[in-house]
């Protein structure tokens, strides 16, 4: 089945039973911009040198300190494919709750915080982009601007979305 | 059943506790330690887990506890001695007890036979006694009086039949089959009853239940009140039953105030079925005596109060300020209390959750480290160190502490439970063994982490089995050594500078290093011409595969050797140790964290990165010169110590932070000893600091990485990363493909 | 008015048997974990039926039966032990002390409320 008219298909179902209008925070990654639920979103926080994991894809740039939790972090441009965010003070890192983990996404800057309608959301076009396929739920188009509404559970590595059942020593 | 599945797990969590009890009780009678009150409590354990085990009826629980009580309370009552064979029984009793309570609490199926033979055990302890001795309920005996000392339905003129109408006495077409019995009963209460609390209003209103009943209460003998008070019992009461009960069921109403009243049950049921027809009471309520009428039971005291010449005589009965107004008094003050203190009892302990302790304690780890955190900051803004801030942050610090170590202590539990586990395992190898061992334990009172403990037991088992199975010579052996028959094995734990030791020592032969090393040398996990000094002859146990019996018996076990006991302990954070002495004994040393939530580490810097490196793994820190280190193929090397080469690992290079390991002028070598005794040096760029970290898992919000155990704050706030020492080398051997770590002695092979 | 009645048990899962089964059937429970503790409550409470444990430390059933017994405020109060089958002779003791009435553990809820209704009113 073609990924992205499962999309289609989820936001339609989706949208039956949820309200018909979400709020979102959107973002700028590179040149683009994305967005989230806001539902999902904990904090928004400036960027703070990581420490590096040994043995991690190269998105995952590190394990930050989030007032005493330890907190992944992924550069969300690395994970879209593109070149890395330099970590520069502009930076910002935006703590989301995906499941039972707490995850920092490295972005450019968040851009806004809007109110979208349901029906605002357009089906992704069936484009061979890599990055389409995988984490675009959405297109939303904005006063001429186009916001890619993005699912988090597909921005973790795969090993991050199976959380060990061992206990935290 | 949710509220029962919840007084299930109290129920066995009690059991453990109640084990404990009965376990060093026994221990304290067989010391000779042990006064009446130990005697009782170690019945009232097992009494206790029989009352519970009823309820959830864990038939053979309460079969066993019950034949295990009955001795007891043989002991408790001083009509059986405890001599040391019947002390063995009982002790392993209660170990067949405890296997009976695991079993019940997993709801494994129960063989009758892991308890039949020890209940015959114990029950050929009991005295034999004759059968007047026994508990007989001949001394409940009902006195019955004659009834000819009654008429009934009032047809004598002497007294004056009080008629209590119990229940309504419709008989409802609806019941089936009525086979009428009809009771005469003559019931009159003794003082003792009253002094009982025991009401015959009460007991009467039972006849509802039973069937259709007359009660005409008699009151010809109550004394002249105009004379004088006269104590004693004046009423009585005839009842009129009719039921389709059995005359069994009757009696069983007067069950409480058995021996405190004279009760006559006679059967009157006329042979041929019984007609329908309801006594009729017409022309008592006429009469000018105390007449009281109820329609229900409830009414039964009212109606009652209502009569105070009878309950005037009750009370002049039995000569206590019993009367209606003293109840309603009580119901009163009751209702108070109901709406005030009707709570648990306080006690000085309570129970919390787990999870919620484990939740405090980080919260608190947090608190320390932001402390550090935030006296860093001050220091960088430039506070002198005498300034009021500073004094202030000092004094945070000093509180955090305190704070972090009384949260720490409540995870902290007396290792009492897991050493009196041990005893049972010494009673149970030496009779295996045919040895007379005693245990001897010390510093049961101290307090370490609950996970520590729990994690103790395996290792801590197989060790006393060790202790008694090799350790302590035979009995022979240890005659002609000179030695008491008796070997002795110690148990011990002490808080010693921040840390628990354990140590189990035996009086045994010690080991035997020749045989030891020999053993070694031809399993090939030493060179044949290798030389060792006696330390390292003992160490050699720790390797894996390694058993000192020539045999190896059933006792300590097949394939488990002191290698695994020695990886639990360091998986704890701990080291173990051995020391012996020929012909004196040995003895085993553990030193365990207090908390599995803080590690004593090593900060180190390698590749730009600050890692810390648990110290429990360090074996020393050197900085390696230029000619010991020798490379083995192209990105191999080796550093040798002390005539010995040991692989380097870099740990840069090893965790993917540098892409080709380097040695420089400035590199730090750590000499880490794995779990399973290899050594290595582990390359870094420089050491920090050695202290204190709080663990923090990577794998809440993300998984498990190859190479990192955990993580930790520092005092700068950057999450450091702390060294799976275990994980990282074993990597090396793998990567390598070389012979050189996988063996234990990899260094003395290379010489 | 529901009744209150005071449990003495020092067992956990025996107490909360009692609570479970004695407040569904809409009775007021009051709990003391040991006879010294049971005596304490006592004093501050008058409750209609007594229900108390024979094996208990610090003081056992016989004791708390015989205390209250001297009791001349509290002596009225009718007490019911929880013994088990075979304790035939204790039972016995246990009236010998002054108890009202007895309950076979392990109980049946109806059975429990059954005994506790022939001794109150």
């Amino acid at each position: 089945m073609n990924l992205s008219s499962q999309n289609a298909y989820d936001i339609a179902n989706s949208a039956a039973r949820q309200p018909a209008q979400i709020e979102v925070v959107a973002f700028r990654v590179g040149e683009q911009e994305f967005c989230i639920d806001i539902m999902s979103v904990r904090e928004i926080r400036g960027w703070t040198q990581a420490t590096s994991l040994p043995h991690v894809p190269d998105y995952v740039r590190g394990v930050i300190n989030l007032r005493g939790t330890v907190l992944p972090v992924i550069d969300l441009a690395v994970r879209f494919g593109g070149a890395s965010c330099k970590g520069s003070a502009r930076d910002v890192i935006i703590v989301t709750q995906i499941g039972s983990q707490v995850v920092g996404l490295l972005v450019d800057g968040v851009s806004d915080i809007l109110t979208i309608g349901r029906n605002a959301i357009q089906q992704t076009p069936n484009v061979a982009s890599e990055l389409a396929e995988i984490f675009v739920k959405g297109l939303i188009a904005l006063d001429g601007r186009m916001i890619s509404l993005i699912d988090l559970e597909d921005v973790l590595p795969k090993a991050m979305l199976e959380p060990s059942t061992a206990k935290p020593a | 059943m949710d509220a029962m599945a919840a007084i299930r797990k109290t129920f066995f969590e009690e059991c453990e506790e109640q084990l404990a009890e009965l376990e060093s009780g026994l221990m304290a009678m067989n010391e000779g330690t042990a006064d009446r009150e130990t005697v009782n409590a170690v019945f009232r354990a097992v009494h206790s887990i029989k009352g519970g085990a009823g309820a959830f009826k864990l038939t053979d629980l309460v079969a066993f506890a019950h034949t295990f009580e009955t001795t007891l309370d043989y002991i408790r009552s001083d009509r059986l001695v405890a001599t040391p064979d019947a002390m063995h029984v009982m002790l392993r009793a209660a170990d067949v007890l405890a296997d009976l309570v695991r079993l019940s609490r997993t709801g494994e199926p129960i063989s009758a036979s892991i308890w039949k033979q020890l209940a015959q055990d114990l029950e050929v302890l009991n005295p034999i006694e004759g059968a007047s001795n026994a508990p007989s309920n001949a001394a409940l005996a009902i006195s019955v009086a004659s009834s000819d000392d009654y008429q009934l339905n009032g047809g004598n003129e002497d007294f004056a039949p009080a008629m209590i109408d119990i229940g309504d006495f419709e008989m409802s077409d609806g019941i089936p089959d009525p086979v009428q019995n009809v009771f005469n009963i003559s019931f009159r209460a003794t003082p003792a009853l009253y002094e009982k609390a025991n009401e015959p209003a009460f007991l009467f209103r039972e006849f509802r239940r039973l069937g259709t009943a007359e009660i005409n209460c008699r009151i010809d003998e109550l004394p002249d009140f105009t004379s004088h008070i006269n104590f004693g019992s004046h009423l009585h009461w005839d009842i009129h039953l009719t039921t389709e009960h059995p005359i069994a069921d009757v009696r069983d109403v007067f069950d409480f105030v058995d021996g405190d009243c004279e009760l006559d049950i006679v059967d009157v049921t006329p042979v041929s079925p019984a007609d329908d027809e309801v006594v009729v009471t017409s022309d008592i309520d006429t009469r000018d005596e105390p007449v009281t009428k109820a329609e229900t039971p409830s009414g039964a005291t009212d109606a009652l109060s209502e009569a105070p010449a009878v309950m005037a005589g009750v009370a002049l009965a039995t000569g206590l300020p019993v009367g209606l107004q003293d109840h309603k008094d009580k119901h009163e003050s009751a209702r108070e209390v109901a709406g005030g203190t009707t709570g648990a009892p306080s006690s000085s302990t309570i129970r919390v959750e787990l999870e919620r302790v484990d939740r405090l304690i980080n919260l608190v780890g947090e608190l320390v480290i932001n402390q550090a955190m935030l006296a860093q900051r001050m220091i960088g803004a430039g506070f002198p160190s005498s300034s009021p801030v500073m004094l202030g942050v000092d004094e945070l610090e000093q509180l955090t502490r305190e704070i972090q170590e009384s949260v720490m202590a409540i995870r902290a539990q007396p290792v009492k439970p897991l050493f009196q586990r041990m005893s049972r395992i010494v009673r149970e190898v030496s009779d295996a063994t045919g040895k007379t061992v005693r245990l001897k334990v010390d510093g049961e009172a101290t307090e370490i982490d609950k996970t520590v403990i729990e994690r103790l037991a395996d290792p801590l088992t197989h060790m006393i089995r060790n202790a008694v199975d090799h350790g302590i010579e035979s009995a022979e052996k240890r005659a002609t050594a000179g030695k008491p028959v008796e070997g002795t094995v110690r148990l011990s734990a002490a808080h010693r500078s921040g840390r628990v030791v354990i140590e189990i020592s035996d009086d045994g032969a010690g080991l035997n290093r020749q045989r030891i090393l020999e053993k070694a040398k031809s399993k090939g996990l030493v060179p044949p011409d290798a030389i060792l000094t006696e330390s390292e002859i003992d160490n050699l146990l720790f390797l894996p595969g390694f058993s000192t019996a020539e045999t190896i018996s059933n006792i300590s076990g097949r394939g488990v050797g002191m290698d695994v006991v020695r990886r639990s302990i360091q998986a704890l954070g701990g080291r173990i140790s051995i020391s012996s002495t020929p012909g004196k004994g040995s003895v085993f040393s553990m030193s365990l964290p207090l908390t599995l939530a803080i590690l004593d580490g090593m900060i180190v810097s390698a590749a730009e990165q600050t890692l810390v490196v648990p110290l429990t793994s360090i074996v020393e820190t050197f900085k390696p010169p230029r000619e010991t280190v020798h490379s083995l193929g192209p990105n191999a090397s080796v550093v040798k110590i002390r005539d010995t080469f040991v692989p380097i690992v870099d740990v840069g290079h090893r965790l993917g932070f540098t892409t080709t390991p380097r040695i420089d002028r400035e590199s730090v070598a750590i000499l880490i000893e794995t779990e399973c005794g290899n050594r290595h040096a582990l390359l870094v760029d420089g050491i920090q600091d050695q202290r204190q970290v709080v663990i923090k898992s990577l794998e809440t919000n993300y998984g498990a990485i190859e190479g990192i155990a955990a993580a930790t704050i520092l005092g700068d706030g950057r999450v450091a990363l702390i060294l799976d020492v275990e994980a990282a080398v074993c990597a090396t051997g793998s990567k390598l493909g070389h012979s050189v770590s996988a063996n234990p002695s990899a260094g003395a092979l290379l010489q | 008015m529901s009744k209150i009645i005071l449990t003495i048990d020092d067992s956990r899962s025996m107490r909360d048997m009692l609570r479970l089964a004695l407040s569904e059937t809409g009775f007021e429970v009051v709990q003391a974990i040991d006879g010294v503790d049971g005596i304490e409550i006592l004093k501050g409470c008058n409750p209609d039926v007594i229900v108390t444990d024979i094996n208990m430390p610090r003081m056992d059933g016989f004791g708390v039966i015989e205390a209250i017994r001297k009791d001349p405020l509290k002596r009225t109060i009718p007490i019911l032990v929880l013994t088990t089958e075979s304790d035939a002779a204790k039972k016995l003791r246990a009236k010998e002390a002054g108890a009202t009435g007895w309950i076979i553990k392990p109980f049946d809820p109806v059975k429990l409320v059954a005994a506790i209704n022939r001794v109150t009113a």
